[in-house]
């Protein structure tokens, strides 16, 4: 039951095979069995995902059912959820009941969407490897001594490990695509404003991005359908149309013009990692695509610039965490600069301190223009560098990460290698575009992601882009030994 | 030495919009500490500001209030700052590009003369919570009511040379706002508040002198002593060879002193930059057209018109136009009354402002009302009553309510003006007075205008003050020969 898509249990549901609330049960079963060893989830809601199950099997027998009413899915500790535990894994709000739901939540509910419960994550998604959460790192399924990628670490986890079906998570500069390359599932960070931010704990807001993380295309196609839309209560979203993403999954890629970026495939990719994706664009050619070499050539600007954008962001975004209305707050504080420095200073971890602390200093009196002004610049540069790219292709391919997964501890010190792991994911996030990540292969028996960027609001062509690829692969259908 | 004083305002108005400038939560006074505050004014993790359109149109009425250019691309800024009374640790402002740009506005000062002060800009920005220091055993608690209530904040250039001009400033702009009905500017409940900066430089001398910026002053009255007492002060600091160093200061109402605020209050970087949770504020030629169609008759126009249709005098144009609810009362009267618009413009100026005044209240709480006035106006114009009289029946009106026609025919006030009555008094005045009569058969022209108020007095004394004063003055003139 558990190494089914979400497709496949959809339609189990609605064929009356099985029961939503059967369906729940086996996956409570499968975390309580296996999440120990992996550490995916933070918060498993038995309780409250039974009754949910409970009452889509009820909307389902009463006829009233969407295709996703009664598919358990978890989400990212980063979404608010009602009544339930949402810490952004941080000890700064690990007694922090929200008290209203994210848009994205809110939207699954309706869907009748049950809810297993709530991923591990960097702290504030603030990582690429999932170590900096406060409830310990997760392990990545196809080897436990190995990182699962970050910041949606759980959530790539308990999918690659089948605790669930489907996911959400958040992609900030790779925090979707990242840790599903290296978990070996499909993950899709849709355009910037395409899904809502409200209720989505903010890291840095003109980045942040909720998208699905499946074991398909076509699942993910589902979940975008549902996750979706123009919000009011974000004034970043977008009033544009949403698609049926699931239509045209199977359009034949005749003539697709795919761009290969010369700087995706120059010093710093793994040789392993680089054949495997070259093998699959290989097979892009064979579905009749093209192949037409392209430059994105301030790529390497990208991680300097978001280094100073996305923690400039958080430093404000994080001030609201100073002890006085909810979460952390120190002990017997002495006056209100105590209150202050020590409920912030023993709440956040190390990693969210060091960004906070490059952000201040980035935004401060003096350094602003050379700081925060000259990345804003330098961020404008790499998206007009897509806009000529997408002049002449119609989606750029290339790795979603230059290796597969590293050893838990072996960057944990080395913030700046840890940085670089997202090299080819955060130029996305700078322009504001789609990208998802599906399994392409292995290296060293570790997951390899292909990452596919399209043009703004395009992920209807990347969802069709990246099944037709899964129909004739089967990377993404396998599953780690222990866990199959 | 000869001292020049400069001063610049920043004026704060709350604007009068059902809810708050980035959240549902309403902005009405006074309720319990805490129930006007949403998930958004408590800062949670996760919520999102969404502007609110009307505190834009306010916005955007008061620039075009002052002749501003409105700023078609406006970015919101986060101004960065830790304070309990400040949830998220940022205020949602503007820095680089104000809504409204460069504009004027005209005031007049005491010797009737007008002045045009500049203003350099004014944006919009949320209003912080309030931290209640009082009843809490030595801890603090936070009202976040006020938070995210929508200001405007006015910046003058530093074009007022004394402390009269700056109140003369503060209250031409808030007798626009009140025009423009964007605010109440109830200054006592904080809707309008001040900070003064004041500098002082040697007359002739170009170069600013170091400000000092009082914060927060919360009257007319307040802002002219606060500022005199900084200006005598700094005026103390240079004479005895001090400078002046640039800082915050408060006033002290009691002692009639600025002092400083400690340093570490006013040594923040608040790194300002443009906050990613809000779009630029667009604001297009067909809105601020819009806008423009919707302006009610500013004061300028309208002491124009009180001037040219109305034929009022400069000075009563400007007293009655000065504040859009009393020139609407003033034009009530005029249509009541059916009176000469002078007349109306000496009782609303002169009789119903005075005893405002004296009672301390302001026109929105007269106990009078326009229609109350205007039926007495009407009684004086059409002969029923004596100026005297309804300086009667207006303080009966003040204290009892009522109309001028139930009070008049109640107390039998109707003037007098049947012309053999008045004769049969004015005969018993001169039977009664023997001496006066002959001191004033044997006096000349000049003396005789003196004298012959004590019959018109005996006479208006003895008919309970009905007679017709015109008709008095004329029936003693012929029978006193």
């Amino acid at each position: 039951m558990h190494t089914k898509t979400l497709k496949a249990l959809s339609d189990a549901l609605s064929a009356g095979e099985l029961s939503s609330q059967e369906l729940t049960q086996h996956f409570l079963d499968r975390i309580k069995q296996h999440d120990p060893g992996v550490n995916s989830f933070i918060t498993v809601t038995e309780e409250q995902a039974l009754a949910q199950a409970k009452a889509a099997d009820e909307q389902r027998a009463a006829g009233n059912a969407t295709a996703l009413t009664g598919v358990p899915i978890a989400h990212k500790d980063i979404f608010c959820t009602q009544g339930v535990k949402t810490s952004c894994a941080s000890k700064m709000l690990d007694n922090f009941i929200a008290p209203y739901n994210a848009t994205v939540v809110e939207k699954m509910n309706d869907a009748g969407i049950v809810t297993l419960g709530k991923t591990n994550m960097d702290e504030f998604a603030m990582g690429s490897s999932n170590e900096t959460s406060f409830y310990g790192p997760v392990k990545n399924p196809w080897s436990t001594d190995h990182v699962p990628g970050g910041s949606s670490g759980g959530s790539a986890a308990a999918v690659a490990a089948r605790l669930a079906p489907a996911a959400t998570g958040t992609d900030t500069g790779g925090s979707i695509r990242q840790p599903a390359s290296l978990c070996g599932i499909t993950g899709l960070k849709p355009t910037y404003g395409r899904v809502s931010r409200w209720g989505m704990i903010a890291f840095a807001s003109s980045l942040d991005q909720a998208g699905p993380m499946t074991q398909t295309a076509e699942d993910a196609a589902l979940l975008m359908n549902a996750m979706a839309g123009f919000d009011p209560k974000d004034s970043t979203s977008t009033d544009i149309e949403v698609p049926d993403y699931t239509a045209d999954l199977n359009q034949p890629l005749n003539g697709l013009r795919i761009g290969l970026p010369k700087q995706f495939f120059e010093d710093g990719l793994d040789a392993e990692v680089g054949k495997v994706v070259q093998e699959a664009i290989a097979l892009y050619e064979k579905l009749g695509a093209t192949l037409v070499d392209i430059e994105l050539p301030n790529t390497h600007l990208s991680i300097p610039a978001y280094y100073v954008v996305a923690p400039a962001e958080a430093s404000s975004n994080l001030s609201r965490f100073d002890g006085v209305r909810f979460g952390y707050r120190c002990k017997d504080p002495a006056d209100l600069e105590d209150l202050y420095k020590r409920s912030r200073g023993e709440g956040f971890g190390e990693e969210v301190k060091r960004r906070i602390m490059i952000g201040t200093y980035a935004l401060s009196a003096g350094y602003y223009d050379a700081y925060y002004l000259k990345a804003q610049k330098v961020r404008r540069l790499i998206k007009n560098d897509f806009d000529e790219a997408f002049k002449s292709v119609d989606v750029i391919m290339g790795p979603t990460s230059p290796n597969a997964g590293f050893k838990l501890g072996e960057k944990a010190s080395d913030p700046v290698s840890m940085y670089l792991s997202d090299i080819y994911t955060i130029s996305v996030n700078m322009a504001g575009l789609p990208g998802i990540s599906i399994p392409a292969g292995l290296s060293n028996r570790l997951p390899v992601g292909l990452q596919i960027i399209g043009n703004y609001f395009d992920e209807a062509r990347l969802l069709n882009v990246a099944h037709r690829y899964q129909q004739e692969t089967d990377w993404h259908a396998q599953v780690p030994a222990a866990f199959a | 030495m000869s001292w020049e004083v400069v001063i610049g305002l920043e004026v704060h108005v709350q604007l009068a919009t059902q809810s708050k400038i980035f959240s549902g939560s309403s902005t009405e006074f006074g309720a319990e500490p805490n129930t006007q505050a949403s998930l958004i004014d408590l800062g949670m993790p996760g919520v999102l500001p969404v502007l609110n359109a009307d505190a834009v149109e306010k916005a955007v009425k008061f620039g075009l209030g002052i002749e501003a250019e409105i700023t078609p691309k406006s970015v919101f800024a986060r101004k960065n700052y830790f304070y309990p009374d400040l949830p998220k640790g940022y205020q949602i402002s503007q820095f680089e590009l104000p809504i409204v740009g460069k504009g004027h506005i005209e005031i007049t000062l005491e010797d009737g003369t007008t002045k045009r002060i500049g203003v350099t800009r004014a944006h919009l920005e949320e209003d912080a919570g309030k931290s209640l220091h009082e009843d809490f055993h030595g801890m603090s608690g936070i009202d976040l009511n006020r938070a995210g209530t929508p200001l405007l904040e006015i910046v003058s250039e530093p074009d007022m040379r004394s402390a009269k001009e700056a109140v003369a400033y503060a209250k031409a702009i808030h007798s626009l706002i009140r025009y423009l009905g964007i605010s109440d500017g109830d200054m006592s409940q904080g809707s309008m508040r001040c900070d003064c900066n004041v500098s002082l430089r040697q007359k002739g001398e170009e170069k600013f002198g170091t400000r000092r910026e009082i914060k927060n002053v919360n009257s007319f009255k307040n802002v002219e002593k606060a500022i005199n007492a900084e200006i005598e002060w700094q005026m103390d600091e240079l004479e005895s060879g001090r400078e002046i160093q640039q800082a915050t200061v408060l006033y002290d109402v009691n002692k009639d002193k600025t002092f400083a605020m400690r340093s570490k209050e006013e040594a923040n970087d608040y790194r300002y930059f443009p906050d990613p949770d809000l779009l630029p504020l667009e604001v297009t030629e067909a809105v601020i057209n819009r806008v423009r169609q919707s302006l009610p008759e500013l004061p300028t126009q309208k002491i124009e018109r009180f001037m040219a249709e109305l034929e009022l005098s400069d000075y009563d144009a400007r007293v009655l136009a000065a504040d859009r609810v009393l020139a609407d009362y003033f034009e009530t009267v005029v249509k009541e009354s059916g009176a000469k618009p002078k007349l109306c413009a000496n009782w609303v100026s002169v009789e119903l402002l005075g005893a405002l005044n004296k009672n301390d209240l302001d026109i929105d709480s007269s106990p009078v009302s326009a229609e109350q006035l205007g039926g007495l106006v009407k009684r004086i114009a059409d002969n029923t009553i004596s100026g005297k009289i309804a300086k009667q029946i207006f303080e009966e009106l003040w204290i009892n309510g009522g109309t001028a026609d139930s009070i008049i025919e109640a107390k039998g006030l109707k003037q007098e003006t049947d012309t053999g009555a008045i004769e049969a008094v004015v005969d018993q005045v001169i039977a009664e007075s023997a001496d006066q009569v002959a001191q004033y058969l044997a006096a000349d022209d000049n003396k005789r205008k003196k004298l012959i108020g004590y019959f018109v007095g005996q006479t208006m004394k003895l008919s309970k003050g009905k007679a017709n004063p015109q008709m008095v003055n004329q029936i003693l003139a012929k029978k006193l020969v």
